[in-house]
């Protein structure tokens, strides 16, 4: 009853870590294309890396 | 700057002594009241095993080691009701504690109103105005004039908790913390008046801060015109969870923001800040979302109102979970520096520890920057002045 | 989820509340209305400075102009003096120069005719006396040819030969 619930966090957390990833490497290339919109880019880039992160979160509590 | 880190970074490390043996000896097992049942086998309760641990002390090293290490992260992790500063081994081979009661304050059909002390660590039950109250895994229950304490299956504890008050170590921090921050800021802004607009000591480093989150923060997230309104919310949010969490990497081992009560209670001011302050195209967005078609709008509508309640709720959940997990993580570690108890692993785990703080210095700033960043992004869709046809 | 739920403290939820909102309040009232506004204040300052500071330089750079500009006049005019005073010069030399030939054309004319006159007067003079001498010099001549009658008498007879020709 446990383990499918763990394995299923698992889960989500490997999304979410897949998605923060793809997030910060897009960002990199973002500011190495664009060096003067590096504010810009980093505030969107946290905003939406803490979105996914509550996601994750979710899931790691809600096991 | 580098000196607050280095000072910080000296706490944490003065900290490794105290951290990992401080307070392990909250429950003396041995000498417990006999008329309290125990499932000695139960292995989910860590301050069981703890408990366990003062038991068979002689026996088994290790085993006794590392169960008293996940006694201490428990512990460590955990609000109390006193104060406990330091403990140490006296000449006489006893531990000694060193700290101070704090007042518990129970709403039980009238207030009880008394100090910690009077539990003596969970050993006494106390009477107060004819109620009678146990202190049970750091957790106050109301009990009878024995002090027994009844059980479910799940070793569940069954006695009712009384509607509780107390001035615990968190509040006493919570109080202490603001009240440092108080002082700083406004004698910051007697300085201003003192020194002819330009701050001095401690205010010429807070105030590029303080710029920082009105230029990078407030203005381009909530715009020119709206911002002045939420500047006083997002500056003590700010600063609260950045000292908090600051707090909470020196030695008193204290940690508020680990506590879901108080994320929660921010969380919940952001969310009603947002609600309250929201124009009439924030509803509309959320109840009739302009520009897209009818069928749409009755399926959004719940969708966006959700929406609304997930955005707290993330921001309660990532500050908790951030700093439950450092404080978790580079409790551990420190842990494993006495579970090696040798110079090659022993090192390696203080190096990795060393590294772990700085991150964890990082993490208590980023948090209070994201916390910040998402309650002005928040606010900033609540003011915004949306045409209907974009979107 | 559970576990949050369980750990969730509705006393330290009360406290953290009451003293959350109370801090932010007194934060509002105590510090952060007069940092903002001091840094407002400042900033608008800087501002005022920096606009005074440019209409400064403005003015200054109008002055420099001007300044410049009658340097320049100035120097133009000292030229134009200078140019003046050298051809007043110089005319003043050329005139002199002319004047100082003419009058020594004039000098040297008048030496020329006070020559020329010396000479007339030294040439009439020399004539008189050649004149003076050779009547002097017939007088002893005649005187020599004529001390005797037989002379005398010949050169009547001379003369009456010469006459008794025509």
């Amino acid at each position: 009853m446990e383990i499918p619930a763990i394995v299923g966090a698992g889960l989500i957390v490997i999304g979410a870590g897949m998605g923060i990833g793809k997030i910060g490497s897009s960002a990199m290339e973002a500011i190495a294309r664009q060096p003067e919109a590096t504010g810009k880019i980093q505030t969107a880039m946290l905003i939406a890396a803490a979105l996914i992160e509550g996601i994750g979160f979710a899931a790691l509590f809600a096991v | 700057m580098l000196r607050t880190i280095y000072a910080f970074l000296i706490t944490v490390f003065l900290n490794i002594p105290t951290a990992i043996f401080a307070d392990n000896h909250q429950e003396p097992a041995h000498q417990k009241d006999s008329t309290i049942t125990h499932n000695e086998a139960h292995e989910h309760e860590a301050a069981e095993a703890h408990h366990d641990a003062h038991g068979a002390h002689a026996e088994h090293g290790e085993l006794d080691l590392k169960a008293r290490i996940k006694a201490d992260i428990k512990h460590h992790l955990q609000d109390s009701y006193d104060f406990h500063l330091f403990s140490y081994t006296g000449s006489d081979g006893k531990e000694h504690h060193v700290g101070f009661p704090l007042p518990v304050i129970l709403i039980d059909g009238g207030l009880h109103i008394f100090m910690s002390s009077a539990f003596r660590h969970g050993e006494k039950v106390v009477e107060s105005k004819g109620n009678y109250y146990i202190l049970h895994h750091n957790k106050i229950y109301k009990t009878d004039a024995k002090g027994t304490i009844e059980y479910d299956e799940h070793h569940h504890v069954l006695n009712p908790k009384p509607l509780d008050f107390s001035i615990t170590k968190n509040v006493f921090m919570i109080i202490v913390i603001m009240s440092i921050i108080f002082i700083m800021f406004k004698n910051m802004a007697s300085s201003y008046q003192k020194n002819g607009g330009l701050p001095t000591g401690i205010g010429r480093f807070l105030e590029p801060i303080i710029l920082f989150i009105r230029d990078d923060i407030a203005i381009p997230n909530i715009g020119e015109k709206h911002y002045k309104r939420y500047m006083s919310y997002l500056l003590t949010v700010f600063f609260f969870v950045w000292v908090v969490n600051l707090f909470g990497l020196t030695p008193l081992g204290v940690n508020i923001t680990n506590n879901i009560a108080v994320t929660f209670c921010l969380a919940i001011l952001t969310y009603l800040i947002t609600t309250f302050t929201a124009n009439k195209y924030y509803w509309k967005h959320i109840f009739w979302m302009p520009g897209v078609p009818a069928p749409m709008k009755v399926v959004l509508a719940p969708i966006e109102l959700l929406g609304t309640f997930i955005k707290p709720f993330s921001l309660m959940i990532r500050l908790y979970a951030n700093i439950t997990a450092g404080h978790i993580v580079l409790m551990s570690i420190l842990g494993l520096m006495f579970v090696f108890a040798n110079w090659i692993g022993s090192s390696l785990s203080f190096i990795l520890a060393f590294v772990l703080s700085i991150l964890e210095l990082l993490v208590a700033a980023l948090q209070a920057y994201i916390f910040t960043m998402l309650s002005a992004l928040y606010f900033g869709t609540a003011v915004e002045e949306h045409h209907d046809d974009h979107h | 989820m559970e576990k949050l739920i369980s750990e969730f403290s509705i006393g330290l939820f009360f406290w953290q509340t009451v003293l959350f909102v109370g801090l932010i309040f007194l934060l509002r009232k105590f510090a952060w209305k007069p940092i903002l506004n001091a840094v407002n204040e400042r900033e608008e300052k800087i501002q005022q400075a920096l606009k005074a500071a440019e209409e400064a330089e403005k003015k200054m750079q109008a002055l420099n102009n001007e300044s410049e500009a009658l340097l320049k006049h100035a120097r133009e005019e000292r030229d134009q003096i200078l140019k003046e005073a050298r051809e007043t010069k110089e005319a003043i030399i050329s005139e002199a120069k002319t004047k100082a030939v003419a009058e020594a054309e004039k000098i040297i004319a008048q030496a020329r005719e006070t020559i020329n006159n010396e000479k007339m007067a030294a040439i009439t003079e020399l004539k008189n006396q050649v004149a003076v001498l050779s009547i002097e010099i017939a007088e002893k001549i005649l005187k020599e040819q004529l001390s005797g009658n037989d002379k005398q008498k010949a050169i009547i007879d001379n003369l009456l030969k010469e006459v008794n020709l025509n």
